[in-house]
């Protein structure tokens, strides 16, 4: 079954979508057919002072997901996304879990080149 | 002997204290210019460069074909400059410190050294007076490696002054470390106050000797002195705010070759430096340098 990482605030359907990808409160993890879903803590990455976004990118990558809905993502986090074989959709600030998970079902997010990773780098 | 001129705040006049102490010596002094970021000691010494040299960093490159995607080197980064994602195993060369580290745990010695180029390093000279600065490579976000390249040129013997970079954190730390004096350049302004009483923080951690040239000294008010007398710390030199000072350093002139009764003046701010050395290492309360000195006193 396909899985996908949404960044989020905190561990419910119904929180926002956390804007930043590798310095994320947390990930839900969902099987977008079932809604089965996890909630997994990115709170190591969040205070690593350099490297975050590689260690997010090993954390969704460890839950087997495919795919990665976010506000933004950095262009190292984005390499490391891309060696494991995960596509990204950013952009999708402002909005909350569930939503994301319905724009994606509807197949309305884009997905992204590296020259769209815009992050905070290091 | 080595001197590191250091400030905490920028702007501060530096630059024009080692350039104008390295020159009023006349002849047998070696001057590092540290800030690798912005060196502007060549400015006014204006050397004549014989030697460009590229810097390397050692950074791990991965045969793929040896890989077995363990995962040990990985584990032991502590900087996520190398990690194992699906089949691929991905350095990130700008954020290795370069500890060799993933290269000892592989089993299948699948990581070898390849270089991060840190920068160039200049060395050259001008009358007797021998010059080396470091240039940070466009984009490279460590500088201390680069500097402690530079300050591997310090000679055995005789006098080295080094041109620190402003600021407390590691390039500064890497500017100081193992030097016999710190002169820290300060001004009577807030900021000044503010940011050198951070750096004799750091100098006082580093158990180094030090001292101070106090610039523009007669603008601001008397809390930089205040400071100084309640922190026993010498005020070394006065330099005073004066129009003509500023315009030699706007043109790239030497103080001491512009305003020359200022040769004499920094020359007695080296016997200054050299009675203060003298003065601490009789001082019971200093035990030298050690090698812990960078950790917190309670770890030692």
């Amino acid at each position: 079954m396909k899985k996908i990482a949404i960044s989020s605030e905190g561990p419910s359907l119904e929180d926002r979508v956390d804007p930043r990808f590798g310095r994320a409160a947390g990930f839900i993890i969902i099987e977008p057919q079932t809604l089965k879903f996890e909630y997994v803590n990115n709170g190591e990455a969040q205070v690593r002072a350099q490297g975050a976004g590689i260690q997010a990118a090993e954390t969704v990558a460890r839950h087997g997901v495919t795919s990665v809905l976010t506000g933004y993502v950095g262009p190292k986090a984005f390499q490391a996304l891309s060696a494991a074989g995960i596509r990204v959709a950013q952009g999708l600030e402002n909005v909350t879990v569930r939503e994301a998970l319905e724009k994606f079902q509807k197949g309305a997010v884009t997905w992204a080149k590296l020259s769209d990773a815009r992050g905070g780098g290091a | 002997m080595i001197i590191s001129v250091a400030s905490g705040k920028g702007g501060t006049g530096k630059t024009t204290v080692a350039t104008n102490l390295a020159v009023s010596l006349g002849g047998d002094v070696q001057l590092l210019d540290c800030d690798v970021e912005e060196p502007n000691a060549h400015l006014f010494i204006k050397p004549e460069i014989r030697k460009v040299e590229t810097i390397t960093t050692p950074v791990p490159e991965v045969q793929m074909e040896k890989c077995t995607l363990c995962g040990k080197c990985a584990e032991i980064c502590q900087y996520k400059a190398i990690v194992v994602l699906g089949t691929a195993v991905l350095p990130f060369p700008e954020l290795c410190h370069s500890c060799g580290g993933c290269m000892r745990v592989c089993p299948e010695k699948a990581i070898h050294e390849t270089g991060r180029e840190l920068g160039v390093i200049e060395s050259g000279g001008r009358n007797g007076l021998q010059f080396v600065h470091g240039k940070t490579r466009i984009g490279e976000a460590m500088s201390p490696p680069l500097i402690r390249k530079v300050r591997e040129r310090t000679r055995p013997d005789g006098l080295t002054i080094i041109d620190a970079p402003p600021g407390t954190s590691c390039p500064v730390i890497a500017s100081m470390k193992g030097a016999h004096f710190v002169l820290l350049v300060t001004e009577p302004t807030p900021f000044g106050l503010h940011d050198l009483k951070l750096a004799v923080g750091a100098v006082r951690i580093l158990e180094i000797p030090c001292g101070l040239v106090i610039n523009r000294a007669d603008m601001g008010d008397d809390r930089v002195k205040a400071y100084a007398e309640e922190a026993h710390l010498p005020i070394l030199m006065e330099i005073p705010f004066d129009r003509r000072i500023a315009e030699a350093y706007s043109k790239g002139e030497m103080l001491v070759e512009t305003i020359p009764e200022w040769k004499g003046r920094f020359a007695a701010l080296y016997r200054r430096i050299e009675a203060e050395i003298a003065r601490t290492a009789t001082d019971t309360h200093w035990s030298g340098f050690p090698e812990s000195a960078l950790m917190p006193k309670d770890k030692r």
